[in-house]
């Protein structure tokens, strides 16, 4: 499953690696190591959008590790990404009760929608689709979150109405 | 402290501290193992080893846990085999098992467990990943349709070698081991060492298979074709026809590459001396300007077609290793200044044999093809390196493992065992006991010291045995120094100078000395040693599997051996190489020298392991 990485989006990148410099210089030297790799992969992404390979290399740089090393990590965790996402995350709860009550549909409508899979990005970089197996919000199924959004009793109808909200 | 405990009714006393596999062996059982490597870790994650331990729920791994007071321990009763059973079944259903045409054929760690846990069908099918073998390095063949994810390779890459390039990718199914954060090995920051090839338990980490290049030169009637020898390989080639590790086997590897159709035998012992001569005679330029602040030199001596050599600093690091080399030229550039530029013994033999023999018996360079045999895996990188061409052509042609020797050796249907002893051709087959020792830890400081030594007192080195004790043997970083006194006219700066040398084999060693080296050389070394590999070149990439420290310890003294067997034990006393001198090149760092037995080394430190400019 080797991703192609690709580099850091057109923005200015300086200023993000400044400011991830400056993050890592806060830590104590001593625990500038594989200790705080995990805080640190966490500010780069959430600098970057994503932890493509260059981003990487300049944290095993910073921290002494290997790009290996690093890279173990970063993959070995759903929460980190080493392909662009989009500015908006489409969650789709796929619990029992979701998909008792549609979900797979929704999930259906929203790739076509969309034109992605679970898991991937437009090309627009506007929205990423993901799922969950369960939000805790069963009373409220089929549920889709957007972002910090919930949206509830979710329907294929609904769908357009509630994607256009978010540019 | 000592523990008690019983294993498999067995009741045993060990060492606090130990684990049960250790106590196991201890009581006379034996736990079958897959990702253990003896001396050097224990990933912990193949569940072979799993034992049963009354009072505990789980079968736990005998390699990892520790022994304690009044354990009782069980290795084979039914949980225990069948969870072991069923470990290995799930590695061969997702192993791609096409066994025959292997290279680990008959010699595969997998093979042989599955074979002594009596496994006769496998109960699952997994998808086998086949994905396209790594061919990028002329070092190394990277197949993972054949890994079984027990990460030896891993354990030997960050913790024996720290150089940390083989990294597991992604998490449960979809896990693979991958060279750093590239999809291949020449991609990657890589030394070439093989260290992985040598402990993988299967066929997914391997040297490149350069044999059928050898076969067609041997087959090509218009080529003269030579081969050269590493020391190292004539303590381990008989482990690839089950002599014991250690055993002597010049005479009979002499004749078994006669009988492959070689048209002369040589030595790259003979170029291990000429490389003392050239290394000793820069060692002593660099202290000479240290210490003297000029060169000193009569006019028009040493200076070549390109002008004076200025000497580099001290300490002055040896460059026979090309794994050595490769990782200084990526994680220390900035002490690319202090490597002696002597070429290895390998690409001075190359140089040599194309240039100097090729005259003797009138042949053209083209037409000759210079074959070696060595123990090492990063030596094939080593002679495609652009520089390798000071002859005209390339000067090392074709480079095989040891392993790769025993398995032509073997095609060709030769009994070795019962060959007869044959001798080395002359000229470039003639060499000394300090050559041999090129092949253990501390051999080419040993060497090195018996002629400098000699060279600057008149008087032999005032030693045992000649042999320099504190630098021999498996400790990591080594020691030692010796005082001139008495020294001949031309030497005299040198009067009373206490020369420190320093040794170190592992690049995990190699990277402490040069931390050292770079914090100032508080320890004042002028001279260091540094081979690539554990033990150095016995324990080479390319030697016969498998390798543990006994298996060191053992070729270890099959060198000094062949070395304390020799008439002539000092490299400036070889007949051949005085004649070179006399013949071809003149004197040591003089013009042809430098044209053909020296190099120069490159920065390839990518940029994100350059210490950060704008540290904050």
């Amino acid at each position: 499953m080797a991703e192609a990485c690709l580099p850091p989006p057109a923005a200015d990148t300086a200023a993000f690696y400044r400011e991830l410099d400056a993050y890592i210089a806060h830590f104590a030297a001593e625990l500038r190591t594989r200790t705080v790799l995990i805080p640190v992969l966490q500010k780069a992404q959430e600098l970057f959008g994503y932890l493509p390979q260059e981003v990487q290399r300049h944290v095993a740089g910073a921290l002494g590790l290997t790009p290996g090393e690093v890279g173990g990590v970063v993959t070995f965790y759903h929460y980190f990404s080493t392909q662009p996402r989009g500015r908006h995350t489409v969650n789709i709860c796929l619990g029992t009760a979701c998909y008792v009550r549609g979900a797979k549909k929704v999930l259906e409508a929203l790739r076509q929608e969309l034109n992605i899979e679970l898991g991937g990005t437009t090309a627009d970089l506007r929205f990423s689709l993901c799922s969950q197996r369960c939000f805790g919000a069963c009373g409220l199924a089929p549920v889709v979150m957007i972002d910090k959004d919930v949206h509830s009793r979710v329907s294929p109808k609904k769908l357009a109405g509630i994607l256009e909200k978010y540019t | 402290m000592s523990v008690h405990l019983t294993v498999d009714r067995i009741p045993v006393e060990v060492p606090e501290g130990v684990t049960l596999l250790e106590a196991a062996r201890a009581a006379g059982v034996t736990v079958p193992t897959l990702c253990h490597i003896p001396g050097v870790g224990d990933p912990g994650t193949c569940r072979v080893c799993v034992v049963e331990i009354e009072g505990m729920r789980t079968l736990q791994p005998a390699c990892v846990t520790q022994v304690r007071e009044g354990m009782v321990v069980k290795t084979s009763t039914k949980k225990a085999r069948e969870s072991r059973r069923l470990s290995v079944e799930l590695m061969l259903a997702a192993h791609n098992g096409n066994c025959t045409s292997c290279v680990r054929n008959g010699t595969c760690d997998l093979q042989r467990l599955a074979e002594s846990l009596g496994i006769r069908e496998t109960r699952f099918e997994l998808p086998v990943r086949m994905p396209p073998p790594d061919l990028s390095t002329p070092a190394l063949v990277r197949d993972m349709s054949k890994c079984i994810l027990c990460r030896r390779c891993l354990a030997v890459c960050s913790e024996v070698q720290g150089v940390g390039t083989l990294a597991p990718r992604a998490r449960g199914f979809d896990t693979e081991i991958v060279p750093g954060d590239s999809d291949t090995l020449a991609g990657a920051v890589c030394v070439q060492c093989g260290q992985c090839a040598l402990v993988c338990p299967v066929g997914a980490i391997a040297e490149k298979d350069d044999t059928p290049r050898v076969w067609a030169a041997l087959d090509d009637s218009a080529k003269t074709v030579i081969v050269q020898t590493a020391p190292a390989v004539r303590v381990a080639l008989g482990e690839c026809f089950g002599m014991p590790p250690g055993t002597r086997v010049t005479g009979k590897m002499v004749s078994a590459l006669r009988r492959l159709g070689f048209d002369a035998v040589f030595d790259t012992d003979f170029t291990a001396d000429l490389t003392i001569l050239e290394e000793g005679a820069e060692l002593l330029t660099r202290v000479k300007q240290a210490l003297t602040g000029g060169l000193g030199k009569k006019k028009g001596e040493g200076a070549d077609a390109h002008g004076e050599h200025a000497p580099g600093p001290l300490p002055m690091f040896t460059s026979c290793s090309p794994g050595w080399i490769n990782w200084l030229e990526q994680f220390a550039p900035e002490l690319i200044p202090n490597l002696s530029t002597c070429k290895s013994p390998q690409q001075m033999f190359g140089a040599i044999a194309k240039t100097y023999y090729a005259q003797k018996i009138g042949v053209k360079a083209e037409d000759i093809v210079v074959v070696s045999i060595m123990p090492c895996t990063a030596k094939k990188f080593e002679c495609v390196r652009e520089e390798m061409k000071d002859s005209g052509v390339r000067d090392v042609d074709v480079v095989l493992t040891t392993r790769e020797l025993g398995r032509m050796i073997t095609e060709a249907g030769i009994d070795f065992k019962n060959l007869p002893d044959g001798q080395m051709d002359a000229p470039l087959g003639i060499s000394t006991g300090a050559a041999d020792i090129f092949a253990n830890t501390g051999g080419v400081m040993e060497a090195a010291l018996r002629t400098v030594y000699e060279l600057v007192t008149g008087r032999e080195l005032p030693m045992p045995k000649l042999h320099v004790a504190p630098v021999m043997g498996l400790q990591g970083v080594k020691e030692a120094s010796v005082t001139l006194t008495g020294v001949v006219k031309d030497w005299s700066f040198l009067e009373g100078v206490t020369v420190k040398v320093a040794v170190s084999h592992s690049l995990a060693n190699a990277r402490k000395i040069c931390e050292s080296v770079k914090n100032g050389n508080p320890h004042g070394w002028h001279f260091i040693e540094v081979m690539c590999c554990p033990g150095g070149c016995i324990g080479g990439g390319g030697q016969p599997r498998p390798v543990d420290q006994a298996v060191c310890e053992a070729r270890i003294k099959g060198i000094y051996a062949e070395d304390e067997s020799r008439p002539l034990r000092k490299s400036h006393l070889n007949p051949a190489v005085q004649a070179l001198y006399r013949e071809f090149l003149g004197e040591p760092l003089g013009a042809r020298s430098h044209e053909l037995l020296h190099t120069h080394y490159h920065n390839r430190q990518p940029a994100y392991l350059a210490p950060a400019a704008d540290a904050k």
